[in-house]
Formats: C-alpha cells, sequence, structure tokens
C-alpha cells in the first residue's frame, strides 16, 4: 500500500470510465461518473504521499531505444496529483446529475475520463517525449471538449484555442529541444543535473520560451485570448476542470522547467513573472467586470487569479536568485497555496454557473435574479465561492493571498534596487485586484441571485438535482477547510518548497502560522471563532436591549411610483459604469445611440443603445497579426497557379539549384 | 484585562461621532445635538419594529450582523492601549483589512437585496470608491510595515514612536485621505445627506430600520474609531503601554484620548471646509493619494528613511 498502488488503481478507475461510457447503454451512463469520483480519491491518497516526500518507484515503458515513456513521482508532481484529484472528485459527482442535459453521454464519458489522464500524465511525466505526447494529448482531448456543443460559436472558440495552444507547444517543443540539444539528454532530472553547466544565455532562451509556451496554456496576458472564450464554450463541468486544473498544467510546466530542471537564474527572471502576474491579475479581473455572460466572467477571472500565482512564484524566483532561500520558501508557498485554493474555489463557482445555467437557461446575468430564493443551496455554495475568491477572511482565498503579501512586503530584504521596488509595487498590484475582485463579485452574486427575477425563466428556476448540490457543497467545504486550518495544507506544500529552494520558510503552530522575517502572524481558527462570537453576541446583545420586535414586510422604496418593476432594478451594466468610466483609457468604450422619432425633436418612438469595450489585444494585437498573415498566404498563393508546366518548371529550377549547391 | 481593550472602540465610538459632529454643527454656527445624541439614537432604533422589503433574501438579514461582527472582530486584532496583550496573534494589519473587506462586501450585497436603483447605486459606488483607496491604503500600510519590519500591528506601534521621516509623512497624507474616504465623509462622500443622488454610504443601508439600522450605523462608528486607532498605532505610538502597568495604562489611555480628539477635530475641520466632490472627480484626489503612498515607498527604499 503505497503511492504507486493508490496510483495504479485510481487510473484503472479512469480507464475502467473511459471504456465503460463507450460500452455500457443508456442512463446507466450517468452513475459510471461515481468511477472518476473513486479513481480521484485514491489518487488523492497517492498525491498525499508523493507530496509528503515519500518515494515513487519510476516507472519506464521503452518502446525504442530512443522512445521512452517514463513517469516519475516526486513532491511537485505529488502536490499537483492532489490539487487536481481534490477537484476531480466533486466535479465527478456533479456530473452523474448535470449529465441528463448533456446529448451524448457516452463520448462526455469517455473524453472526461481521457482528459483527466493526460492531465496526470503530464504531471507525472518524467522525460521529454512523455511529456510532449501527454500534453499533446491533453490539448487535443481538451479541444473536443470545448467545441461538444458544436455550436457555431464553440467551432470557433476551438478553432482558436488549437491554433493558440499550439503556438505554445511550439515553444515548448523549441525549450525542449534546446535543452536536449546542449544537454544530450531527454530525461528530466539527467537534464538537471547538466544544467548547472549551462550558459546564462541560453538558460535565459529557455525560460523565455517557457513563458510563452506554458504563458499559453496558463493564460497570462496578454496569451490570454483563447482562455475566455474556449471555457465557457466548454460544457460546466468541464469549465471547472480547465479552470480549476488545466491552466495550471501551464504553472507546473513552467515551475518544473524554469526553477527545477534549470535550476537558479538571474534576477530578472524574477522581477519579469511578478510584472508578468502584476499586469495578467489586474487586466484579468478588470475585463471581468465588464462581463456579463457568467462563464466568461469567470474564465476572466482564471487570467486574475493565474496573475496572482505567479507574483508568489516570481518572488520566489527573484529571492532564489538573491540568495534568500528562506523568503523564496515562503512565497512558493503562497503562489503553490493559491494554485490549491483557485482550483477549489473557481471549480465551484464554475459548477455554480452550470447549476444556475441548467435552471435558469441563460448565461447572461441581466437575465437572472432573485435565484437565491428558487435555489437556496447552489446561491449558498456560489456565495461561499465568491467570499473565498475575493480573499476574505475565514475563507481560503485569504491565505494565499496574505502569505502573497507577506513575501511581497519582504522583497525589501533583496539586495538589487530593482527588486526591492518592484515587489511592493506587486503588493499594491495585489490590492487593487482584490478590491476589483470583490466589486465584480458583488456584481455576480447581487445581480444574479438577489433581487427580483429579471426573466421569465429566472423566475421559474427549480434547484438542481442532489447530485449537483453534493458537488458543490463539497466544495464549499473545502473553502472553508483550506482557510481555516492552512498548517496541514503548508505541511503538505512545503516539501516541495524545499524540493525547490532547499529551505523552509514558515513556522506552522498548531493554530496559527508566523513567519520569523516579518514577525507576522495569522490564526485563520481565531478569527472564525471570533467572528462567530461576535456574529452571537451581537444576536444576544440585540435581543437583550430591544427584545423581541416585529418584523413587518412591504415594498421597497419607490419614491411613490404604483410599483417597482423589476426592469427598474439595478442592472449589471450600470453596477459597474463607475469603473468603466474611470478606466477607460484602458477599456475604450464605445457607445452608440440610435433614437427614432415621431416628430423630431420631440416624439420618441425608440431608443436603442449599445455600449461595449473594445476588446483591445484582439483588436490591436492579434487581428493585425492576423490580418498580415492571410496577406502572406494571399501572395504565396500565386505560386500555386495550378499549371503543370509552371510546376515542372519549379522542378526543374530546384533540381539545378540542388545540383549546383546541394553537395 | 488587556484582553478588554476592544471594549473601548465598542463603546466609545458613538461618543467620537457624536463629537465629531457637534464640533462640526459649532464651527457651522449651529448648536447642534448633544455628544451622546448617537448613543441616544441606537437605543431608540434598537427598541423599535422593522419594516423589511418583501423582496429581501436573507442576506439582508444576516448583513448587520456579519458587518458587526466583522468590524468586532477587527477591533480585537488592533492594540488600543497595550501592545503587550496576545489577541495579535490573531491576525495582522493585512487581515484587518480584510476584515473591514468582508463586512463591506456584505453590506453592498444587501444594498442590491432589495431590488431598488438606490442600493444598487450605493453598492456601486461603494465598491468603485473602494478600488481607488485599497491599493493606496496598503502601499503606505507596506512603508510603515517595512520601516518597522513587521506587518504585526503591535510590533509596528512599539518600533516608531512618532512619525517625522519624509517617508512616513507622506504616507501618513496618503492614509488620511484612504481614511475620509473609508468613513463616508466630505469630499468622498457625504454623511448627513439623503439626497439620492449623492448618497454613497447611506444608499446601501436605505432599506433597514430598527435594530438591524442600529448595528449598520454602529458599525460604521466603530469602523471609523478603528481606522483612527490604526492611525495612532502606525504613526504616533508614542506613549503606547507596552507593559500591563496601571501607571503607563493610564497614561497610554490619556494620550489615546488625546489623539482621538486630535483626529476628530481634524475630521471635523476637513468636513467644515472642504465642500463634497463630484464623484468622478474622486480619481483625482484619491488617485494623487495614491502617488502619495507611492513616493512614501520609493522614499523610504531610496533614502532609507
Amino acid at each position: 500500500m503505497d503511492a504507486e498502488y493508490f496510483l495504479n488503481t485510481g487510473i484503472l478507475f479512469f480507464l475502467f470510465g473511459a471504456v465503460g461510457s463507450l460500452i455500457i447503454p443508456g442512463k446507466a451512463k450517468e452513475y459510471l461518473f461515481v468511477l472518476p469520483a473513486i479513481g480521484a480519491l485514491n489518487l488523492i491518497i497517492s498525491g498525499l504521499y508523493l507530496s509528503s516526500g515519500m518515494e515513487m518507484r519510476i516507472v519506464s515503458v521503452p518502446i525504442s531505444s530512443a522512445l521512452e515513456f517514463v513517469f516519475r513521482g516526486d513532491p511537485l508532481s505529488g502536490f499537483f496529483v492532489t490539487v487536481i484529484s481534490i477537484l476531480v472528485l466533486p466535479v465527478s459527482i456533479y456530473s452523474i446529475g448535470y449529465i441528463k442535459t448533456i446529448g451524448n453521454k457516452g463520448s462526455m464519458g469517455f473524453l472526461y475520463n481521457l482528459f483527466i489522464l493526460s492531465m496526470y500524465s503530464v504531471i507525472l511525466s518524467g522525460n521529454i517525449i512523455t511529456f510532449l505526447i501527454s500534453w499533446e494529448t491533453m490539448s487535443v482531448v481538451s479541444y473536443f471538449l470545448v467545441t461538444f456543443d458544436r455550436d457555431e460559436k464553440s467551432t470557433r472558440a476551438g478553432l482558436q484555442y488549437a491554433v493558440m495552444t499550439h503556438i505554445g507547444t511550439a515553444f515548448i517543443i523549441a525549450l525542449f529541444l534546446i535543452l536536449y540539444k546542449n544537454t544530450g539528454q531527454m530525461d528530466f532530472s539527467s537534464i538537471k543535473t547538466l544544467a548547472t553547466k549551462l550558459s546564462v544565455d541560453i538558460k535565459s532562451i529557455v525560460f523565455i520560451f517557457s513563458v510563452i509556451g506554458f504563458g499559453m496554456k496558463a493564460g497570462i496576458i496578454p496569451l490570454h485570448t483563447w482562455l475566455p472564450k474556449a471555457h465557457p464554450s466548454a460544457p460546466s463541468n468541464i469549465s471547472a476542470l480547465m479552470s480549476g486544473v488545466m491552466i495550471k498544467t501551464g504553472i507546473y510546466g513552467f515551475v518544473r522547467v524554469s526553477m527545477d530542471v534549470m535550476g537558479q537564474g538571474p534576477d530578472w527572471w524574477g522581477i519579469t513573472i511578478i510584472i508578468i502576474g502584476a499586469v495578467s491579475s489586474i487586466l484579468g479581473v478588470l475585463y471581468a467586470l465588464m462581463e456579463h455572460d457568467m462563464k466568461r466572467l469567470l474564465a476572466y477571472h482564471s487570467v486574475e487569479n493565474i496573475g496572482i500565482i505567479l507574483l508568489g512564484i516570481g518572488a520566489s524566483m527573484m529571492f532564489r536568485s538573491n540568495g534568500l532561500y528562506s523568503l523564496a520558501s515562503i512565497a512558493l508557498i503562497a503562489g503553490l497555496y493559491h494554485v490549491l485554493n483557485h482550483a477549489v474555489f473557481k471549480g465551484l463557482l464554475f459548477l455554480g454557473a452550470g447549476s444556475v445555467m441548467h435552471a435558469a437557461h441563460t448565461k447572461n446575468m441581466e437575465d437572472m435574479g432573485g435565484l437565491i430564493k428558487t435555489m437556496p443551496f447552489t446561491a449558498i455554495t456560489f456565495l461561499i465561492g465568491s467570499v473565498s475568491i475575493c480573499a476574505f477572511p475565514p475563507f481560503n482565498g485569504f491565505i494565499s493571498e496574505w502569505l502573497t503579501y507577506q513575501s511581497l512586503i519582504l522583497g525589501f530584504k533583496s539586495s538589487s534596487m530593482t527588486s526591492k521596488i518592484i515587489s511592493p509595487m506587486g503588493g499594491a498590484a495585489l490590492a487593487l485586484t482584490g478590491a476589483l475582485a470583490a466589486a465584480c463579485f458583488v456584481k455576480a452574486f447581487g445581480i444574479a441571485f438577489l433581487g427580483m427575477p429579471r426573466s421569465r425563466h429566472a423566475g421559474n428556476a427549480k434547484e438542481s438535482p442532489l447530485s449537483m448540490i453534493i458537488g458543490m457543497i463539497m466544495l464549499a467545504v473545502l473553502c472553508l477547510v483550506f482557510g481555516i486550518f492552512p498548517n496541514a495544507t503548508i505541511t503538505m506544500i512545503s516539501s516541495s518548497a524545499v524540493q525547490l529552494t532547499g529551505s523552509q520558510g514558515i513556522v506552522t503552530g498548531n493554530w496559527f502560522l508566523y513567519i520569523n522575517d516579518t514577525l507576522a502572524n495569522l490564526s485563520p481558527v481565531s478569527i472564525l471563532i471570533t467572528v462567530l462570537v461576535m456574529f452571537a453576541a451581537s444576536v444576544l446583545f440585540v435581543l437583550g436591549v430591544g427584545g423581541k420586535r416585529k418584523t413587518i414586510y412591504g415594498a421597497s422604496w419607490d419614491c411613490g411610483i404604483p410599483s417597482l418593476t423589476p426592469r427598474m432594478q439595478y442592472t449589471a451594466t450600470a453596477f459597474t459604469k463607475p469603473i468603466r468610466l474611470i478606466f477607460k483609457r484602458i477599456y475604450l468604450p464605445r457607445r452608440e445611440l440610435r433614437i427614432s422619432y415621431h416628430v423630431k425633436p420631440f416624439f420618441v418612438k425608440a431608443i436603442k443603445y449599445t455600449g461595449e469595450i473594445t476588446p483591445f489585444f484582439e483588436k490591436y494585437i492579434y487581428e493585425p497579426v492576423t490580418i498580415s498573415i492571410f496577406k502572406v498566404a494571399r501572395k504565396v498563393r500565386l505560386l500555386q497557379s495550378g499549371s503543370l508546366h509552371l510546376y515542372l518548371l519549379y522542378i526543374l529550377v530546384t533540381l539545378i539549384l540542388l545540383l549546383m549547391f546541394g553537395h | 484585562m488587556e484582553y478588554l481593550q476592544f471594549i473601548i472602540i465598542i463603546l466609545f465610538s458613538p461618543l467620537i461621532q457624536g463629537f465629531i459632529r457637534k464640533l462640526k454643527a459649532n464651527m457651522q454656527g449651529r448648536v447642534g445635538p448633544g455628544v451622546f445624541q448617537p448613543y441616544y439614537d441606537l437605543v431608540r432604533l434598537l427598541h423599535k419594529d422593522m419594516v423589511v422589503s418583501g423582496i429581501t433574501s436573507w442576506i439582508f438579514k444576516a448583513t448587520p450582523y456579519i458587518v458587526f461582527a466583522s468590524t468586532a472582530a477587527a477591533a480585537i486584532i488592533v492594540p488600543v492601549i497595550t501592545t503587550s496583550y496576545r489577541f495579535g496573534m490573531m491576525g495582522d494589519v493585512i487581515a484587518l483589512i480584510y476584515l473591514f473587506g468582508l463586512g463591506r462586501f456584505f453590506m453592498a450585497l444587501s444594498g442590491l437585496d432589495a431590488g431598488t436603483a438606490f442600493g444598487g447605486e450605493g453598492s456601486s459606488r461603494e465598491m468603485t470608491v473602494t478600488i481607488l483607496v485599497e491599493p493606496m491604503m496598503m502601499l503606505s500600510i507596506f512603508t510603515a510595515a517595512i520601516s518597522a519590519g513587521s506587518t504585526n500591528m503591535a510590533r509596528i506601534a512599539e518600533t516608531q514612536s512618532i512619525a517625522y521621516s519624509p517617508s512616513h509623512i507622506l504616507a501618513l497624507s496618503a492614509f488620511m485621505v484612504a481614511i475620509i474616504a473609508e468613513t463616508g465623509r466630505i469630499p468622498v462622500d457625504n454623511p448627513d445627506t439623503h439626497l439620492e443622488l449623492t448618497m454613497i454610504h447611506e444608499g446601501m443601508v436605505l432599506e433597514y430600520s430598527g435594530r438591524y439600522l442600529a448595528l449598520m450605523e454602529w458599525s460604521h462608528y466603530m469602523k471609523q474609531m478603528l481606522l483612527f486607532t490604526i492611525v495612532t498605532d502606525i504613526f504616533f505610538p508614542l506613549g503606547i503601554s507596552t507593559t500591563l502597568g496601571i501607571s503607563s495604562l493610564g497614561i497610554s489611555a490619556a494620550l489615546y484620548f488625546i489623539k482621538m480628539f486630535c483626529i476628530s477635530v481634524f475630521m471635523a475641520l476637513v468636513e467644515s471646509t472642504r465642500s463634497k466632490m463630484r464623484f468622478f472627480q474622486l480619481p483625482s484626489l484619491l488617485g494623487g493619494a495614491f502617488v502619495l503612498a507611492v513616493l512614501s515607498l520609493l522614499t523610504y527604499i531610496m533614502m532609507g528613511k
């Protein structure tokens, strides 16, 4: 009974799940999602074993002398296996109920299991070939899942995803080729031992390629444009996995290559990552605020959270270059803790969005409203997810953001002036991000769940089936557990941190965290207890002083008009208007007002108002690039005239050229 | 005993509010209500029945208690008259800011719960102001934390006696602007108005009545006094007791109330001499304060003081 046993058992369950969904007919397919849930349970245990530093036998499958599949587990991969499995378990249970609405259950079950297996395979790969094949499998399978609905929108999103993810893969292949060329090794651990001899220039090229290649998958700005299109197109259980864990494989790959395999780099690496993190987090959440499609909003928040993760990881790299290993360890723990937290709360929020869409038949928040009364469980779990993502104590997001703040403040201890200035600025960026995220989730929860229903469908919404609720409640409980018991979680992460930084930065007491370098402490349990005690005390005090008082129900204040209608409520667009105006340099908002008159200018027939923001990156970066590629392609088409004579001429010219220069 | 210092905040916060109101009234040539008026208001509200909109959900009813509880929990973290207490283990100044955030989040939700435009307007504006305030507040705290080498409130209070270095003065100026915005005072928000088009905080709590309103108002007073206390802890901790001796606690308490008095006078002066800014002029005020906070950090890093 060790890591390997549970790993193998778990993987068997996923394989059974995949094959079973193709074979077993009809309704039973829904219940087949129990198999990946059990598989995930096994892999949680296996991942915990690995992350605690337990050795796993290296599994090697030689195909030929040049081609060999190698799987290996160490604390870092163990941690990511645990993160994936922790999300897969509730999502699989949720899928039992969710899958009822999906047409092609068989292929969904097959792709679902294969998708999860490919992610595990990426994490556990031990050499270049295995990694690349797993990576490609993951991309292809997720492409099929993005285009699962087969409507025009998801096909387009899928195409963009496929193109961009393959550009990323090209960079990843290139960086591995550079590593292979310079070390002559395929195996990660052999490359690692030889990488210390590589020159800084080569290492820096590999670093830049890994930022682009893995950043494409993680969705850093400006490589994010596929993400808000592809994630919402997939069915919600898949969106949860894609946003929750698939983009984390990008983080994993980056950490594996840039921190583990290549070892220590110059100080500008970390600073670059901090800047990328700050930009991604602020712009991600700013774009999220302008979205009224619930799933696109959540997808943009994934960009934001990847930014927050990179703030921690960047700080860690920066400290490592400065030789401050215990600080590097704190910052890495902050980043990895956020990887876990984001998986949990973003998974929860996507499941909640799926549940709402299931009931209200719309993704548009402006058509929702009042759902807290008809869908109480979805509402409270979504609320917990919102509070967690906004990083309020005592929920999980707070712990990782607190650690990130601590590590960014500690930036003043590093020796170079740039790092000293950049890292507290990263902290300010995090504060701005936090405030924007809070505004965004007041909007998301307030407009969708509170007030009066804004459409007929929203008014008739019904709570989702039990299995979906169980899945969401599990994740909501995890949000609280990871928020109030950070010590156990940090112990789990710290062996990865020790693996990469060689030091242990955070002291964990019984009920509190203590950071030696800032003399800062945090005890989430006592914060929770204090808030609860104060809550109870205020209830008792109010009753004690005021006694029992009546509550009279009336109408909301309507300024004396006959009655309020749902259309008079504050809308999501109105809610974010001040932010749209304040940040207009970023949003470049456009508005168009069309008024038609009976008699100009007094009797208005109709007013049509459209407002939108300019998608900056699409319009000013991607569009020109695409257009110029097409232009070049049209020019090149002249070569392909279709005339046989011309082709024969090409052959002749080539032959002559080869004869002249070829030997 | 030292564990009960947060009671000072809970008990005296309405007094500070009453005092500022009285000062404002006098500066404007009015007699104004007595300094104990907020207490009478709270007691009166607690004895009233509640009128609640039928559209609201449980969020509306839970919010006053959540806001009160999170503010009171924040009060426990802050050293008021002594730094020698163990509740500082609970969290640091970042935890404090995020506890405020928790209360604000629910308050903004409650504004949307009744389905009226005023509530939504209040929530929207409150969150917008927060977006502008939060980064500069954090940065000015960072300056203090870096110079003290800790984010723990008690440690910060112990290491510096009074703010006199250039970086601290810059940080203090930014922080005062942040407090004006956070407490909903002129020129950011007008606490005395119920004019629909200008209210921020009042817009969010418009639907509340009876004991709910009492709790919301009281939390607001507590938050105000807490922010004042944070200023004294970070920038003028001079005289704060580091032990539990009766005499040093007495001196510390006396000094504390003198400091509260000074800040209240300052707030009343600002409110009486400024006029409320248009909402969309706020970014220039708060952005300016942000620049001050950035400068304070740069000054500290470059000059080392």
